[in-house]
């Protein structure tokens, strides 16, 4: 069997996804990271954006993270994040007006959060 | 109906009007706390996840941030004290009020001046009432506060701990709030937030003694830091907040519970009352009948002679 880590995927009120995995991406402030099995210890920040989890299963998890931070260390990785939506949670049509509306009001804030959840459909 | 009788009459009912209403809040309160300790169970992981990052970062690194080092002489403190919206919840409001002060107190005698946050409509009051300065106050949320409601109450401290002391910040923060050990005890803590105590976060994770790895940080630790503490004490407030809720849903189930007890007692005591009250009065009755019959009896019999 080939080697895994394991994967929580945590938002500030509940615990949206946890499970085995082999490849986990993710955007930092400082790029776009790979985590895989046996990485070197890891904290990082993470950016409002897609995170991409490839499960041990041979499936993929999209989740749409907004802010947060990434932590790996004895082959546990954590992503913790204020708001953490999944892939299939989202409404693209739902988030497509959200995004118009943010762009209208000008609002940065809820536009960025539209683009991000956009994005993780996109992804999928 | 005999004057008395009719008064007990009217204490009976309207004791049992109050008796169905006590009864109802004390259910609408059973009910809320299983709601409560569910959402404090959810918000349990990303609370230990992020305490074990602070703790990773502060003790990986030689850092030396103003949120994680003690100063030599604190002179201002903040407390944040959390109370409720409603009252008919026994005494737990004045409990962590009691708490409060006592930590204030305390923090005075140690020379520190003291700013006061409050969460909740009777903590204000209570420090209205008395005129107490109040640095700011948040009230309509203590039912069930959502994350959003933690870090409006989080900005402000964030703020005033991360300004110089010199400048109007504070050097340490507290936190006053009634923690949920069971439905039966909810007990009063003040905790210090801020600066870290790195021993008691590790404690609180569950990661005492595990030597920590050495992790590479993503830009730099102080950067990681940086951004991991407002989240922090963002975090330690929400989960204060729902204990504080969960605290406050039981305690009102109790107080409520022992008013409904109080009035089966009362109904029972004044229905004994009511009953010797309508048996006095048959018993009169039945002599003034007898008085009669036998007064006429007599005169009847007179009238015979």
């Amino acid at each position: 069997m080939a080697a895994e880590l394991h994967v929580e995927l945590v938002a500030a009120d509940r615990s949206v996804w946890s499970g085995g995995a082999t490849l986990v991406i993710a955007r930092t402030t400082s790029g776009d990271i790979g985590v895989m099995p046996g990485h070197q210890p890891l904290l990082g920040v993470l950016e409002s954006g897609p995170v991409t989890i490839r499960t041990s299963e041979g499936g993929t998890v999209v989740a749409a993270v907004h802010g947060g931070f990434i932590t790996f260390a004895d082959n546990k990785l954590s992503l913790l994040a204020e708001i953490v939506e999944l892939a299939e949670e989202i409404d693209p049509q739902r988030a497509e007006r959200a995004l118009e509306r943010a762009k209208a009001e000008s609002d940065a804030a809820a536009e960025r959060r539209a683009d991000v959840r956009l994005r993780a459909v996109a992804v999928r | 109906m005999g004057a008395q009788l009719r008064v007990y009459k009217r204490r009976i009912k309207s004791v049992t009007a109050t008796k169905k209403i006590t009864k109802a809040m004390e259910m609408i309160a059973a009910s809320r706390i299983v709601k409560a300790q569910r959402k404090v169970a959810a918000s349990t992981p990303y609370a230990t996840e992020l305490t074990r990052a602070v703790t990773a970062v502060a003790t990986g690194s030689n850092t030396n941030h103003p949120l994680t080092t003690e100063t030599d002489t604190p002179t201002r403190a903040a407390v944040l004290l959390i109370t409720s919206d409603r009252g008919l919840a026994g005494g737990y409001s004045s409990n962590a009020i009691k708490a409060a002060d006592q930590l204030t107190g305390r923090l005075r005698g140690e020379g520190k001046e003291v700013d006061t946050y409050i969460v909740g409509r009777k903590g204000v009051a209570y420090y209205g009432f008395r005129e107490r300065k109040v640095a700011e106050s948040w009230t309509g949320f203590t039912d069930s506060p959502s994350y959003a409601d933690a870090k409006k109450v989080a900005a402000p401290l964030i703020e005033a701990v991360t300004t110089e002391t010199a400048e109007g910040g504070v050097d340490e923060l507290h936190i006053v709030f009634t923690e949920f050990v069971s439905m039966m005890t909810q007990t009063p803590v003040q905790n210090r937030m801020l600066p870290l105590s790195l021993d008691k976060a590790a404690e609180e994770a569950g990661t005492k003694g595990d030597i920590l790895p050495l992790f590479d940080f993503e830009p730099s630790a102080e950067d990681v830091l940086d951004a991991l503490l407002p989240r922090y004490v963002e975090s330690r407030i929400y989960n204060a907040l729902l204990q504080a809720a969960a605290s406050e849903h039981a305690a009102r189930r109790r107080a409520m519970k022992s008013a409904t007890d109080n009035a089966g007692d009362l109904i029972n005591s004044l229905s004994r009352l009511a009953n010797a009250a309508r048996q006095a009065e048959i018993t009169q009755e039945i002599s003034e009948i007898v008085g009669g019959a036998s007064a006429l009896a007599d005169a009847t019999a007179g009238s015979d002679k």
